[in-house]
């Protein structure tokens, strides 16, 4: 079959779905909603295991396939065609959003049965998952702009999934404005592209930069990547506008292992591959990029270390993982952080899942205090989030954030724009993970038990119908790492090698800028140290979380002041809340409602408006008087007046 | 012969009075002779200058006035009666409903 078919076929589907259960969902039965709801992602991913058969037998690969169904806008110079665009990257891209969007679908039919507003919630979730696909086919910045709002709308929309509760409404607006931020920068960005290249298709535009000498129209381009960048950092949680993506927690679980964890967030660093030769062109935009995101990794590393509540946590692990994407594309290895995007989307959903499943046997406690000793009642969920742990954390080969991560840290260190600083601060971030990790681990699972008796009473493990998605998640977990068996042991890393057609020539742009950079250490070394990172994390966790249970509150004593900035996450909300929230309240407040809306529209405006034409009536009613003679008076009077204008204008 | 201007002005007289009558008597059956009289006077202006210019034009503005009067006799006159049965006055100023 045709591979343009195909596209079509694996994008159409959920928006099928969406559009079924979203006008007569109301009708159907729970089993009816659900058919539809996991059919439309299950086609998708046939599909899109389909067309990445087709494709990567057809003749034409490596090189991209573009095919376009209409012309969408055509104006002046601008013309954007409904045009999907296939590669590598975007096979890689399709395969995991749509497996790991099938298996949360599936996952979410037992988590939403008793949650109300089923319909509803298959509606959101198909929507985005045709969102998400139009954002990782589109052929063009606009249709990308397109997939890139729409999932906005939907996480917006999820967030807010139990709209009553007023944190969660206010946490849906929260990101649905600070990502809109973001969003300005993508708008811009775009625009400047169109202005200098007169095109926004992706093989245009690149084709054009590509074909530039090294250094000419660098200002612009820089301004480019960095206004793409600020839309990547609004979407994927970046300093400085990552604080909507803890409060989006305030969704349903499954809505916070897809969208939050696994696809949408990582749709910035998805866009910053996608230009990938944009920014080789741009070095210094590419620079800030990985140091943005290496201090975000950081930066919500430290944050996850005190955090209590299981989902936080992990909302704080996301950004830090993501920020180590974002680390690996701006040191220029773009095929690394987009290895880490694949293994991150499957343990970290793994990891909201598990998350989920324990919150439904918690009757939805997600204090971690509160918890202990659950892996004797919960022991698929145990095992399976034990996988993701050791996942995320870097145990050496049985986990697939290992494998990703070091390839990103091997990269931060000797990559085109890389450097020993992101090379020691990820490295120690690192460590951080593994010991955050384990810590939630120990406090989940491990120890004495702190749960309420009440609580305790109705500790159950979840239906098959969630264990079966953490288990294939979890196989998912482990292996998925595999396909890059990295250098250091031999490995040809065929992923990247996979890659190169897409990012070959963004590198090598890069490789000319900047000197090949040899450090000192070779890839067993750096290998070594993030092992090492990696056991000293976890193994602190564990002394500290398992046998000396004492010793974090004691530091807690210690350390209070650092201690009760971590709580509360540096302020940064407060600090937010000050500088931007409240003058705008205020403004809004004594300016904008007072004086513009009360006094100029409402008093002036709309008041004024019925006042003045009550006062002229008042004046003219008086010619209405209703005495027929005066009437007469007045027709003859203008009769007179009449002719005597059209003497004077006639002569 | 007559000249032209004798009958203008002779239309203009009779205009004015049938003017003055309609807006300074009271009477409801005055008010509407006085304008079966302006309307008299244009036909005269009409009939004038028809005569003078050597053409008929004028006559046939004429017939269409003279028919458009008889209609509005009927009317008016029924609306008279119909007025006088209700108000049991025939003062044009106790005529005055529409007032605000």
């Amino acid at each position: 079959m045709n591979l343009e078919i195909l596209l079509l076929l694996m994008v159409l589907p959920p928006l099928a779905g969406a559009a079924l259960n979203g006008i007569l969902g109301r009708r159907f039965s729970q089993a009816t909603v659900s058919l539809i709801g996991c059919g439309g992602p299950g086609l998708s991913m046939v599909f899109a295991l389909l067309s990445a058969w087709i494709y990567s037998k057809s003749e034409s690969q490596p090189a991209p396939f573009t095919y376009s169904y209409f012309t969408w806008i055509q104006a002046g110079q601008l013309r954007a065609e409904y045009a999907l665009y296939y590669d590598r990257l975007t096979l890689i891209m399709t395969l995991t959003v749509t497996v790991v969007a099938f298996l949360i679908h599936l996952y979410s039919r037992g988590y939403m049965e008793h949650e109300g507003g089923y319909y509803r919630f298959f509606t959101y979730m198909n929507l985005f998952l045709f969102m998400m696909l139009t954002l990782v086919t589109a052929a063009n910045y606009p249709l990308m702009f397109v997939g890139w709002e729409g999932v906005g709308l939907c996480s917006y929309l999820l967030i807010g999934f139990y709209f009553r509760k007023k944190s969660a409404s206010d946490a849906g607006k929260k990101a649905f404005i600070v990502t809109r931020m973001g969003d300005a920068g993508f708008t811009v960005g775009v625009a400047l592209l169109f202005w200098t290249f007169h095109s926004l298709d992706f093989q245009t535009v690149f084709q054009r930069v590509k074909d530039l000498p090294q250094g000419q129209f660098e200002s612009v381009l820089t301004a480019v990547g960095l206004l793409l960048f600020l839309g990547a950092a609004g979407k994927s949680a970046q300093l400085p506008l990552y604080v909507w993506l803890p409060d989006a927690m305030e969704g349903p679980t499954p809505v916070s292992a897809l969208i939050h964890a696994a696809t949408m967030v990582t749709a910035g660093v998805y866009l910053v591959a996608r230009s990938s030769i944009i920014f080789a062109h741009a070095p210094s935009a590419l620079a800030v990029v990985g140091v943005v995101g290496c201090l975000t990794a950081f930066y919500a590393g430290t944050i996850a270390l005190t955090q209590n509540d299981l989902k936080r946590m992990l909302a704080y692990s996301t950004i830090s993982q993501l920020g180590y994407m974002f680390m690996g594309c701006g040191a220029g290895v773009f095929a690394a952080g987009i290895f880490h995007l694949m293994t991150h989307a499957f343990f970290k959903s793994l990891l909201f899942l598990a998350a989920g499943s324990v919150m439904h046997a918690m009757s939805g406690e997600l204090d971690m205090r509160k918890m202990g000793g659950l892996w004797r009642k919960l022991k698929t969920t145990h095992a399976t989030f034990l996988i993701a742990t050791i996942a995320i954390s870097g145990v050496p080969l049985v986990g697939a954030g290992f494998f990703s991560k070091d390839e990103i840290l091997a990269g931060a260190y000797e990559g085109p724009l890389g450097s020993p600083f992101l090379y020691w601060l990820g490295t120690f971030t690192a460590a951080l993970t593994a010991f955050y990790m384990f810590r939630g681990l120990c406090m989940t699972f491990y120890g004495k038990s702190h749960v309420e008796p009440e609580t305790e009473h109705h500790l159950h493990e979840s239906s098959y119908k969630m264990t079966i998605p953490l288990m294939v998640l979890a196989f998912f977990s482990v292996i998925a790492g595999w396909v890059s068996w990295p250098k250091a042991w031999h490995g040809s890393e065929a992923f990247d090698r996979y890659l190169d057609p897409v990012f070959g020539q963004a590198t090598e742009a890069l490789r000319n800028v900047s000197p090949v950079h040899v450090g000192d250490l070779g890839p067993g070394a750096l290998m070594g140290f993030s092992i090492l990172a990696a056991a000293i994390g976890i193994g602190v966790a564990l002394w500290w979380y398992l046998k000396s249970t004492d010793i974090p509150e004691q530091l807690a004593e210690r350390y209070a002041d650092l201690y009760r900035i971590l709580v509360h996450k540096y302020y940064v909300d407060e600090f937010y809340n000050w500088l931007i929230v409240r003058p705008l309240c205020i403004v809004s407040d004594k300016f904008l409602w007072r004086v513009v809306d009360e006094g100029a529209i409402d008093k002036v405006m709309v008041n004024g408006t019925a006042e003045g034409t009550a006062n002229v009536g008042n004046v003219l009613r008086r010619i209405q008087s209703g005495n027929i003679p005066s009437y007469a008076t007045w027709v003859l009077l203008g009769a007179v007046l009449w002719f005597l204008y059209i003497f004077a204008a006639h002569g | 012969m007559v000249p032209l201007s004798h009958y203008l002005a002779l239309s203009v007289i009779l205009f004015v009075l049938g003017a003055a009558g309609f807006i300074f008597r009271r009477n409801i059956i005055t008010v509407f002779m006085c304008i079966e009289l302006m309307l008299n006077a244009v036909n005269l202006a009409f009939m004038a200058f028809s005569r003078f210019l050597g053409n008929l034009d004028g006559q046939i503005f004429v017939f269409i006035v003279i028919v458009v009067a008889a209609a509005e006799a009927a009317v008016g006159l029924a609306i008279i009666i119909a007025l006088h049965s209700n108000r049991e006055s025939l003062n044009i100023e106790d005529v005055d409903a529409m007032k605000m």
